[in-house]
Order: structure tokens, then C-alpha cells, then sequence
């Protein structure tokens, strides 16, 4: 079987966010694999030392700089990445018809993508690349067994989770507590130069841009009052800052 | 016409499609308000809905029974073909946002996904949303026939009923065999009010110390003010708490008029879903705790005699 797990490129979560003329400037950030596609890089690979024969593809579109991430995931253990090499702006739906086109040309039969991406802040690529396939998705997946050609695992919902079970081919969405992501070790990351990264053309896929246009980024920092209040005397500093609550900040309490 | 896919839980009608009827009115997009309920034994919701919208469809089907992302995004598309809509509303739950990408893709359609504002532009839509964990504002915009938008919890006031009631009409819906077999559901109940829709949230981190003490400290607190209860990833790791509770990237976002954070440091990922409360509240005896630096009002002090001394003092 073949698994595509998708790598995106975000900035650190401690990462200082710059704005430059009206949109988020990267230059200079600390870059590195989403943390929720991390989840899925390292699935990927149990489900391959779990026994199932499987080579595992990572797939990344985004500009030059990607390559960073696919050879961290190439580190980590997967077979051979794609690079599908893209400098302006996509949004999800519409990136989900490369993914798409991708899958099928390699005849995948198991998706793992991030539930949700720490750039865009968006739930909408695996839902999309499944929809595009015809494949059912299971999104916030927390635990994940391959039997045969059946997934069987538990995923968070709304209300709070459930078990399930798909054939293949689905999408599965990735997420804290699924596994703990292994650290490439230096043996792995020299391995990791010599396998095949493959790059490849956005024109090739039939998309021109993104219909969801982006025009502006801005940051708005709220100033906060930070009122603090001296908390050595307890019931002084409850009952001030409860009369504060209700009477400044007119909270209902 | 504008259709929006009613949300509901627990046999009630949620916040959520009153703020998605108001988003639709900020919307600036012409036509009739069409709400769409689906499920199985739907009627009261369909009333529910039925004074704040100008028509109800009503899809009540035995395969609905309950929420599954591929029949509910080839119900929705189906009504919005027939219905001819030009704009589809729907709910920024973790279902709303799972079958809303489906349905964009069913009606070639971009999505502006969980907006907080909507403006009309001509024939476009202008929106806002957060992005890179919630510290950016982005101000993005489409233009196609159809638009798909989910909306974010809590971003839209809920919208007032109407004069008169919309009229209810059923519809017959051709959907696809679900290829998931649910197995199994935990539904984590709380007799309180619901994270997302709370007015008021207490959060509990690690520095609460123990499940016992926060179940004592916390819920406490929580009962007597009429909050909801949330908790920090490190405190859902620990399993002290379900995840349902869960506050941040990897859990809920949460707008509320006040958030009380107690014990709890400030990460990124946490701050990336309470940020936009209006009011912040921080109880933590480390003064350096980043929690501080986006606090409105904070008690540098021991939690464990300064929350005794918030339950005595809301005590009813």
C-alpha cells in the first residue's frame, strides 16, 4: 500500500510574527513541520514497522523553503517526498485538487494530513482532498490501527469522541495524542539527503490560484488593562477584584 | 437564495445558527433566508429556527439520525443546487468545518472559513478570519456564484426572530451510502452551560495541582458564577479532565465577556484559543507567568487560598 503523508511549513508556535505592508512576513522565523502533519509523518511510519507493506511519500506544496520540512520528514523515516513547488498563495480547497491529483497518479490508499494548519488556521484541506477523491475522511483522529484493509481508531467530535471503522482508501486527519513524533537522529538525517525528493510544477496540476484572496494581514494587539491585584490578603483581593469584574468590566457574575 | 444549515445539540436549537443568522444579515446578500434542518425526528427544531428565517427546509430522514460529514455535505449540496443559493452558511463547529469544505468542493465554490466579520463587496464577499494561531487578523475576499462560509463560534450576536415565522416545507433528499462505521460514541454531558456558548469560562491548569482539587477549586468556582469549565492541554494530557473541556489550538476556542484562568502559565497554543475574550482574568502566584501580560485583571497569589476565598465570596 502507498501512504501520502502531507508536510506543511508553518512558524514555530513561539515564533514572532512580522507584518510588512499588509501581509505576514516570514523572513527570519523559526520554520518547521506543522505540528499536527508531524502527527502523521510518524502514524505513517508505525503503521509501516506495524507490518503493513507500505512506503510512506511525503507531500509538500509551498515555496523553495519546504524542502526543509520534506527532508525533516525524509529524516524521520519516510520513503521519498514531492515537492510540488508554489510561491504565491493557495487556499486549502483549491490546494486540495493538487493533493488530489497527486494521490491518484500514485495510486495511495491512505491520506494523513493535519486536522488543522497552524498558518491558516483552517480544518478544511483533509475534508477537501477526500471530497475531490470520493473518500470518506475521519477528522481529530487520536488513535489509529490498520487491520487488513480496515482502519479502525477514535476521533474527537464536537460532543466528545467516537470509535470507528473505514476500508480503504480514506483520509485521516492527524492530532495530539495520536503518537509521540520521533526526533531524527544524525544516521537518518545523512540518509535523509540521498533519498528522492522529487520536485515538481504547479502549472502541471491545472491550478492557476487561489480563489479566496488574501487582502490584508494585520495584528491587533488589545490593549489589556493589566490591573493586578496583590493577592497576600485573600479575601481582600477576591472581593476587589469580583467588585472590579462587575462593576468596570460589567461582567454578569 | 441564502441557505444556512441549522446546528443543534442535545434536541435544542444552538447559539451557533442564530450568530450564522446574523452573519447573514451582515452579509449584505439579497434573497430569502433559508434555513436547512437535518436529522431524524427534526420538528422542533424546524420550529425553533422557523421565526428568525424567511422559509424552513426540512430534510427529516432516517439515515440522518445522526451527523455523518458525507451525507450531510451531499444534503447540503443538493438543496443548494436546487435551491439555486448563492451563499451557504454554516456552522464553525468541528462539523460545520468538515462538511463545509465538502460542500465546496460538491459545488466548486471557495470557502471563507470560520469568519468573524462579513461585509459585501459588489458581488464578492470581504470576510475576516484568524490566522497563525490566532495572532494575525486576515482580511480575505472571493467572488464566485456560490460561496460557502463557515462562521466562527461566538463572532455574530445572535439574531433577533423575525415578525412572522417562516414557512416549513419538507424535502426529499438523495444521499450517498456512509462509508464509516461509527462504533462507538462517548458523549461527554455537563449539566453546565456549554464551553463555546458560556458567558463566562473558568479555566484550570496545571498549577491546580490534582483532578481532586480541580473538581473542588474550579468547578466550584465555576457553579457558583455560572461559568463553564475549560482546562489546558497539559491538564487533558494528565487526564485530570476530558478533552471536551479543552482550550486551545488542539481544542476549543472560546470569546467569552470574561476568562478566568487559574493555574494556568499562558502558552502560545493555549492563548491561541481564549485571546479574544473581552475580559481576561489571571490568578497565578508566579507574577512573570506570560498569562499576566494578557490579563485585564490578575491576583499575583497562591491559588489555593485565593480561589476558597472567590468561592466564599460567590458563594449563593
Amino acid at each position: 500500500m502507498k501512504i501520502l503523508t502531507l508536510v506543511r511549513q508553518v512558524p514555530d508556535g513561539e515564533a514572532r510574527i512580522r507584518i510588512q505592508n499588509g501581509a505576514v512576513d516570514l523572513e527570519g522565523a523559526t520554520l518547521v513541520i506543522d505540528g499536527m502533519d508531524e502527527y502523521g509523518v510518524e502514524e505513517a511510519l508505525r503503521l509501516r514497522e506495524g507490518g503493513a507493506d507500505a512506503e510512506v511519500v511525503a507531500v509538500g506544496v509551498g515555496p523553495k523553503r519546504t524542502e526543509d520540512a520534506l527532508r525533516t520528514a525524509l529524516a524521520m523515516g519516510a520513503d521519498r517526498a514531492i515537492h510540488v513547488e508554489a510561491d504565491g498563495a493557495l487556499d486549502p480547497v483549491t490546494l486540495s485538487k493538487v493533493i488530489a491529483q497527486i494521490a491518484q497518479e500514485e495510486g495511495a490508499d491512505l491520506i494523513l494530513v493535519g486536522s488543522q494548519q497552524a498558518d491558516w488556521d483552517s480544518q478544511a484541506l483533509g475534508p477537501a482532498t477526500a471530497e475531490r477523491l470520493g473518500w470518506p475522511q475521519l477528522t481529530w483522529t487520536n488513535q489509529l490501527s490498520l487491520e487488513g484493509q480496515t482502519l479502525k481508531g477514535r476521533h474527537d467530535v464536537d460532543e466528545g469522541n467516537e470509535s470507528f471503522e473505514v476500508d480503504l482508501p480514506a483520509v485521516i486527519g492527524t492530532q495530539q495524542g495520536l503518537n509521540e513524533p520521533r526526533y531524527p537522529t544524525l544516521p537518518n538525517i545523512m540518509k535523509a539527503k540521498k533519498k528522492e525528493l522529487r520536485k515538481d510544477d504547479l502549472g502541471k496540476y491545472g491550478v492557476s490560484g487561489a480563489r479566496v484572496r488574501t487582502v490584508e494581514s494585520t495584528i491587533q494587539v488589545r490593549q489589556r488593562m493589566n490591573k493586578l491585584i496583590d493577592g497576600k490578603d485573600p479575601q481582600q483581593a477576591a472581593s476587589e477584584l469580583l467588585n472590579l469584574l462587575r462593576n468596570e468590566a460589567k461582567v454578569n457574575l | 437564495m441564502i441557505l444556512i444549515v441549522a446546528e443543534y445539540s442535545g434536541g435544542k436549537l444552538a447559539k451557533s445558527t442564530l450568530e450564522m443568522v446574523a452573519a447573514a444579515h451582515a452579509s449584505g446578500r439579497e434573497g430569502p433566508l433559508t434555513a436547512l434542518v437535518l436529522g431524524q425526528g427534526v420538528a422542533s427544531i424546524a420550529d425553533e429556527v422557523a421565526p428568525y428565517v424567511d422559509q424552513v427546509l426540512v430534510g427529516d430522514d432516517a439515515r440522518l439520525a445522526s451527523y455523518n460529514p458525507e451525507l450531510w455535505a451531499a444534503a447540503t449540496a443538493q438543496i443548494a443546487s436546487e435551491g439555486e443559493a448563492h451563499t451557504v452558511f454554516v456552522a464553525g463547529s468541528r462539523a460545520g468545518r468538515e462538511f463545509s469544505a465538502r460542500v465546496a468542493v460538491k459545488l466548486d465554490a471557495p470557502l471563507l472559513e470560520d469568519v468573524i466579520s462579513l461585509e459585501g463587496a459588489g458581488s464578492a464577499l470581504r470576510a475576516q478570519r484568524y490566522t497563525y494561531l490566532a495572532r494575525v487578523t486576515e482580511t480575505v475576499e472571493a467572488d464566485a456564484p456560490v460561496l460557502i462560509v463557515s462562521v466562527k463560534p461566538g463572532a455574530f450576536p445572535a439574531a433577533e426572530p423575525q415578525a412572522t415565522a417562516g414557512e416549513q416545507y419538507d424535502v426529499d433528499l438523495e444521499l450517498p451510502a456512509s462509508r464509516v462505521r461509527i462504533t462507538g460514541k462517548t458523549v461527554e454531558k455537563s449539566s453546565r452551560v456549554p464551553l463555546a456558548e458560556a458567558d463566562v469560562v473558568v479555566t484550570g491548569g496545571r498549577g491546580v495541582g490534582s483532578p481532586e482539587r480541580f473538581a473542588e477549586l474550579i468547578e466550584t468556582l465555576a457553579d457558583n458564577i455560572g461559568a463553564g469549565v475549560g482546562a489546558t492541554r497539559a491538564v487533558v494530557d494528565a487526564g485530570w479532565r476530558p478533552y471536551s473541556e479543552q482550550v486551545g489550538q488542539t481544542g476549543k476556542t472560546v470569546a467569552p465577556q470574561a476568562y478566568i484562568a487559574v493555574g494556568v502559565s499562558g502558552a502560545v497554543q493555549h492563548m491561541s484559543g481564549m485571546g479574544k475574550s473581552k475580559y481576561i482574568v489571571a490568578v497565578n502566584k508566579d507574577p512573570e507567568a506570560p498569562i499576566f501580560k494578557v490579563a485585564d485583571y490578575g491576583i499575583v497569589g497562591d491559588l489555593n487560598v485565593i480561589v476558597p476565598a472567590l468561592i466564599e465570596a460567590t458563594r449563593r
